[in-house]
């Protein structure tokens, strides 16, 4: 039989704001000593209250906007109780039935076309602490206690491993394209659970789903719900049901471990948090918080594409990241060329320049001008190609101009017909059996007498009329 | 009585309270009077007034997001039963099914 695949995401999206949601505890804890990032609001202590950090509502709602969902005018918060030595106050303070914004979806590329990927819940949070087991013992660190989180969760909308790995690609560019998370899942910025059910193809009835937990990549998130589309099928097949188990991938192992089943059906006793007030997002307050909102990476993609008439390649790579976008946009104002040839440039050797050294385009020393400057110098003939190529390192490393570096250190392209002649004369007649050889037919050896001519000129000879004195020279 | 004694001790399970008989008795007659007073407030004709989550009119007030240093770790360790590495330290948990704040 064919089945369809049913999938949604469950995220847990830590924003980046400087202190935690409910205190002034500083939020980042990466290289923190355990219980070093805590105060008397986020440990629980009696006779404390909470005060709602502002930034928080802030970016809660420019991820409304950018998922297309309604921020309300009126949001309460609410707790959600039960007992774990993670929530120190016995109960999460979250939002349920007025979050902060409701509705909203996602496009993500599906084959050819598009899916469109609805939100069914985004709500405020704050984070739990973290437990451990060491040795048959639990050890417990609270630093990460009240650091803001958005929950959200997508309807069974996407219908492979791969849709569900492209929503979280897209979402996770998404976060830091408006600058909310880090949104680094093996820092846990970023957390994912994944509900994965079968259907016969054509049905529209919904089977019993399972809940993969605790996958911390992309790449794991594709590879546990593959496994577990293969399990589910292989129960079909078999006769059997699919029952409601809760999953935990394994990484080491990459497979799928049942976790414990739930005695009782949680029963959260949610309630309206009595501690704080309705949030009133006013319009003058969300319009001063969407004044900047940039353009989204989507919308920029397809400008792109229409604007500069760049392939779907070339505007899909150089729109996965804000600064790197940014950066193209700039060049290209810059350069009064061809918008793909500056692509090309970025794509192929600024990109492997910024994987190399772990930077932003925008913290590059080569300033979109100086890539403008350097595709000129070499369109012009003013160097050769392979010269642009290392003026980009030059740049990078100096912060000098590209032309200060060209007339610094003479790096113009040597056009002089004689110059060349005089170096092509010098390698042939130190290489004999190499022009012997090219001389009976094998003239595959072109490319190797351009290179020791280059070798000997520095890098600058002009290769086209080098290439044009060779063939003269060796008929 | 409209609380059963099944109900009680489901809500003492999610409590983490361990009753004996006589006190689940107890609680089953107190809490059963406590929903039973709603269940007459639950009677009045309330379609013309608009839920009410607050008596206060005022919006939540808010923070500045500027981190301050909060306690020392040893401050917040003085309430621990035990603790190892700078940590609080507990018995094994549990294995009972109780949900994380990560579900
Ligand atoms: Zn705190």
């Amino acid at each position: 039989m064919e089945y369809e695949v049913i999938i949604g995401l469950e995220t847990h999206i830590q924003l980046n704001t400087s202190s935690k949601i409910f205190c002034s505890c500083k939020t980042n804890s990466w290289e923190a000593a355990p219980n070093t990032n805590i105060c008397p609001v986020c440990t629980g202590m009696p006779g404390v209250l909470p005060v709602l950090n502002e930034r928080v509502v802030e970016k809660g709602v420019l991820l409304a906007t950018a998922m297309h969902s309604q921020a309300q005018p009126v949001s309460f918060f609410d707790r959600k109780n039960y007992f774990y030595p993670d929530l120190p106050k016995g109960y999460q303070i979250s939002q349920y039935d007025r979050p902060l914004a409701t509705g909203g979806y996602m496009d993500i590329p599906s084959g050819e076309g598009t899916r469109r990927v609805g939100i069914w819940k985004m709500h405020l949070e704050e984070d739990a602490g973290k437990t451990k087991n060491e040795m048959g013992l639990r050890l417990i660190d609270f630093n990460r206690c009240g650091v803001p989180l958005v929950e959200m969760v997508t309807a069974p909308d996407l219908r492979s491993a791969d849709e569900a790995a492209a929503y979280l690609t897209r979402l996770r560019q998404l976060l830091r394209w408006i600058g909310i998370s880090d949104a680094d899942m093996e820092k846990g910025q970023l957390r994912c659970d994944a509900n994965v059910s079968l259907r016969p193809l054509g049905a529209t009835y919904l089977n019993p789903k399972t809940e993969i937990k605790n996958v911390n990549s992309i790449e794991a998130v594709r590879d546990a719900i593959e496994k577990e589309i293969l399990r589910q099928t292989h129960e079909y097949e078999a006769g059997r049901k699919i029952e409601s188990w809760t999953l935990e991938w394994d990484e080491d192992t990459q497979t799928l471990k049942k976790m414990r089943s739930k005695e009782t059906e949680a029963d959260y006793r949610y309630f309206r948090e009595p501690d704080l007030l309705p949030v009133y997002l006013t319009d003058e307050w969300k319009a001063a918080i969407l004044q900047d909102f940039p353009e989204l990476p989507q919308e920029r993609r397809v400008r792109f594409m229409r604007e500069y008439a760049l392939p779907a390649y070339d505007a899909e790579i150089l729109t996965s990241e804000r600064s790197l976008s940014d950066y193209f946009e700039a060049a290209v104002k810059a350069y009064a060329g061809d918008p793909k040839r500056v692509s090309n440039w970025l794509l192929n050797d600024v990109m492997r320049m910024l994987n190399e050294s772990g930077q932003t385009a925008g913290q590059l020393a080569l300033i979109p001008a100086y890539l403008a400057e350097i595709i000129t110098l070499v369109d012009s003939g003013v160097v050769n190609a392979s010269t642009g190529k290392t003026l980009l390192e030059k740049t990078s490393v100096t912060g000098k101009t590209p032309r200060q570096i060209v007339a610094a250190e003479g790096l113009a392209k040597v056009s002089d017909d004689s110059a060349i002649r005089a170096a092509a004369q010098q390698v042939i007649a130190e290489n004999p059996g190499e022009a012997a050889a090219y001389r009976t037919g094998k003239t595959g050896l072109m490319g190797w007498f351009v290179g020791q001519l280059m070798r000997k000129m520095g890098g600058k000879a002009d290769a086209p009329k080098a290439r044009a004195i060779f063939e003269e020279l060796l008929a | 009585m409209s609380l059963s004694l099944q109900e009680v001790e489901h809500i003492a399970q999610l409590a983490r309270l361990d009753l004996s008989e006589a006190e689940k008795a107890r609680y089953r007659l107190q809490l059963s009077a406590i929903l039973d007073y709603v269940a007459q407030l639950q009677k009045l004709d309330t379609a013309s007034i608009p839920p009410t989550a607050s008596i206060f009119g005022a919006a939540s007030p808010l923070r500045p997001d500027e981190p301050r240093p909060g306690l020392t770790r040893d401050e917040l360790l003085k309430n621990a039963p035990e603790r190892e590495a700078g940590q609080f330290k507990i018995p094994p948990v549990f294995g009972d099914g109780t949900p994380s704040a990560e579900e």
